[in-house]
């Protein structure tokens, strides 16, 4: 009998530090990383989109230049979304034209066509921390947001501009990224980012981003009408102002090659 | 207005494809829309010493070049027409005022395939310093020193995106002869280059057909095209010759079936590059290659500059009968990218060859001014006294070039 009884002592402990295990309060990084999951699963399904984005720059000084992108975005599911981006202004790289295959781990494919030369380039991806058109924008804060690209931690909730917000910390996955880490402010009813905080590779404040405000499109789908990053450092700042979003636009797989790259216009 | 030109030429009788483009045009027209862009610009080339050669006696030179682009589409973009002619005005050299029609085509999409039929400019290639994969347009050889403008060429060419990578095929109807400086212009030959005693291999000369096929993929890290080109050489034989009692060069053009591979490895900071080409005429038979790679340092002692370096190789199995200029050449560069709003980049690159040992460098930087304007300086420095060396009467052509574009 003593066998018997050993094991069912042991069956009898396990489940209790089972039950205690379930019942307590999630770890910060339980909680940080279910927040994000449910952010990325709120925003599943939406297919495909195309939109026109202006950037405004403004240095120190004050002044300003304009950028104008046009954008076609492929949503794959279970793996990275695919861009098409398409440069209008300034007039001296209209027509050169970019395109993405974002990957959850690792690195981006990424391809520029450049109109004089009719060239495609492969570019290296390992530049995510690099400005994108000489704004305070790196690539890797315009690609698509994917649970596996960080780890989490949440902080506390607080009131934000979007009512009541998550306060998360996320630390990128990729050791070539240009942060430390982002703190982001997420509403607890809709899962917007409101904020995002962004701290350098030595761990000191870079750039601060906010979001003035959404629309909603489809009846689910939440996408920033305007938003603006300031450089603490820099002190320059970047806006930008999105036109309307077209969803269900048609977009397939077979829109996003070098030849979509190539006569892109 | 358009309709009214094709209606003209319905009434004069003209000949059939441009009726048939006009049909196709009138039956579409409610939706189109006219899109100008392109640039105006001039050049100022301050010159280091007079030339070597007689007519070289100057010093500095201006030009002027205009290359507006119209672009119509419709159908929702599955139909599309451009138009890009080339305009250039040069103070010294008559043969350097061109003019040329870059493109002039109807692009038509369906699903995954792609027609394009009329004047296009196509580019295959990697590397940087020397093209040689790159074979479907003719060199604007009076344009710039690096050869990299090229003269629109005539072609029906079909595509097709497909799981295993990009099929083109082209039919490529009719040749262009490559430009040479006249005698007043500089970065030539000693002996002038007679472009009207050009002559051809093929009866059909000029109007050779020529085909070619390429496949291109990418696959994980890597980027790779594989190429066949059969018909009228891009590069002639220059032979010696007469003109008037006077001894010139005349571009002899020969057939050629020239199989081309280029490959690019993307891995982190590095650009691993490939070309390699086998080229097979009745005179020669021949292979060559380019290789090298481009390291960047991204945002460099914490700021957004970017620094790249630049290693490639340039051999021919002819070695020093090599028609080329790069048949035994290490080049060297480095490219600064400041990442900054108006765009400023530098670029320096140093090439040695092994052979001659002469050595040239180039810069070449440029930067937005405003909106509508850029500028872009451009130097080239050679250093050749071996006579033997091709690149030797390049010897006192030092020069540093300003241009100013503006965009519309």
């Amino acid at each position: 009998m003593q066998p018997v009884k050993l094991s069912l002592w042991i069956g009898l402990m396990s489940a209790i530090l089972l039950l205690s295990y379930t019942a307590h309060a999630k770890s910060p990084e339980e909680k940080g990383l279910e927040i994000a999951k449910e952010s990325k699963q709120r925003d599943i399904g939406w297919g495909d989109s195309e939109t026109t984005l202006k950037m405004i720059l403004r240095n120190a000084a004050g002044q300003e230049s304009i950028r104008e992108v046009r954008t076609k975005t492929l949503e794959v599911v279970n793996d990275g979304d695919k861009s098409l981006n398409i440069f209008d202004h300034p007039r001296d790289v209209k027509g050169t034209a970019f395109l993405s295959f974002s990957n959850p781990v690792g690195a981006d494919d990424q391809w520029l066509y450049l109109p004089a030369l009719k060239r495609v380039k492969r570019i290296a991806s390992r530049n995510k921390s690099g400005p994108f058109m000489g704004s305070e924008f790196a690539y890797e804060d315009l690609t698509s947001f994917e649970v596996e690209k960080y780890t989490y931690k949440f902080i506390r909730e607080e009131a934000c501009a979007g009512g009541n917000c998550f306060v998360v910390e996320q630390y990128p996955v990729d050791k070539y990224s240009g942060y430390t880490r982002r703190v982001v402010w997420i509403d607890t009813t809709e899962y917007r980012t409101w904020k995002t905080e962004f701290y350098d590779r030595r761990d000191s404040l870079l750039k601060t981003l906010t979001v003035t405000d959404f629309n909603q499109y489809l009846d689910k789908y939440w996408r920033a009408t305007e938003m603006k990053m300031v450089n603490h450092q820099s002190k320059k700042e970047t806006d930008l102002i999105w036109d309307e979003y077209l969803f269900n636009t048609g977009l397939s797989v077979a829109d996003f090659n070098q030849n979509t790259l190539r006569r892109a216009k | 207005m358009l309709l009214a030109s094709c209606v003209n030429m319905k009434v004069f009788k003209r000949v059939l494809p441009t009726s048939l483009l006009c049909l196709g045009l009138g039956l579409s027209l409610p939706a189109m829309a006219v899109d100008i862009s392109g640039n105006t610009g001039f050049e100022i080339n301050i010159y280091e010493d007079e030339g070597q050669f007689e007519s070289q006696d100057y010093r500095s030179n201006l030009s002027f070049a205009a290359q507006p682009e119209f672009y119509w589409e419709w159908h929702n973009g599955d139909n599309s027409l451009i138009f890009t002619p080339f305009f250039r005005l040069d103070e010294q050299d008559e043969e350097r005022t061109h003019g040329d029609i870059r493109e002039l085509a109807w692009t038509y999409v369906n699903n995954q395939w792609e027609i394009h039929t009329g004047i296009r400019k196509v580019f295959w290639g990697v590397t940087e310093f020397v093209h040689l994969v790159d074979v479907i347009n003719q060199t604007d050889n009076v344009e710039s020193a690096d050869g990299e403008e090229k003269l629109g060429q005539a072609m029906v060419q079909l595509s097709r995106a497909t799981n295993w990578g990009i099929f083109d095929g082209f039919i490529l109807l009719g040749f262009r002869e490559r430009t040479f400086a006249g005698e007043d212009g500089r970065l030539r030959p000693q002996l002038l280059v007679d472009t009207d005693q050009a002559s051809y291999e093929s009866g059909d000369e000029d109007k050779h057909i020529d085909f070619a096929l390429r496949w291109s993929h990418s696959v994980d890290i890597f980027d790779v095209g594989v190429s066949i080109f059969e018909g009228t050489d891009r590069e002639p034989i220059l032979q010696v010759g007469l003109s008037n009692g006077e001894v010139v060069l005349t571009p002899f053009y020969q057939q050629v079936t020239q199989i081309g591979i280029d490959l690019q490895a993307t891995i982190d900071n590095w650009l691993w590059k490939l070309e390699l080409i086998h080229k097979d005429s009745d005179q020669d038979t021949f292979a060559a290659s380019q290789a090298g790679f481009e390291y960047t340092f991204y945002g460099v002692a914490g700021s957004t500059t970017d620094i790249g370096a630049l290693l490639e190789y340039g051999w021919d199995e002819r070695g020093e009968d090599a028609s080329s200029l790069s048949q035994n050449d290490i080049y060297l560069g480095t490219r600064i990218t400041l990442n900054d709003a108006n765009d400023s980049t530098l670029l320096m690159g140093f090439s040695y060859d092994v052979d001659y040992y002469s050595r040239s460098f180039i810069v070449e930087a440029s930067k937005r001014l405003n909106d509508r304007w850029t500028i872009a300086l451009e130097g080239l420095f050679v250093d050749a006294s071996n006579s033997q060396d091709p690149s030797a009467s390049l010897d006192q052509d030092d020069r540093i070039q300003l241009t100013f574009e503006r965009f519309f």
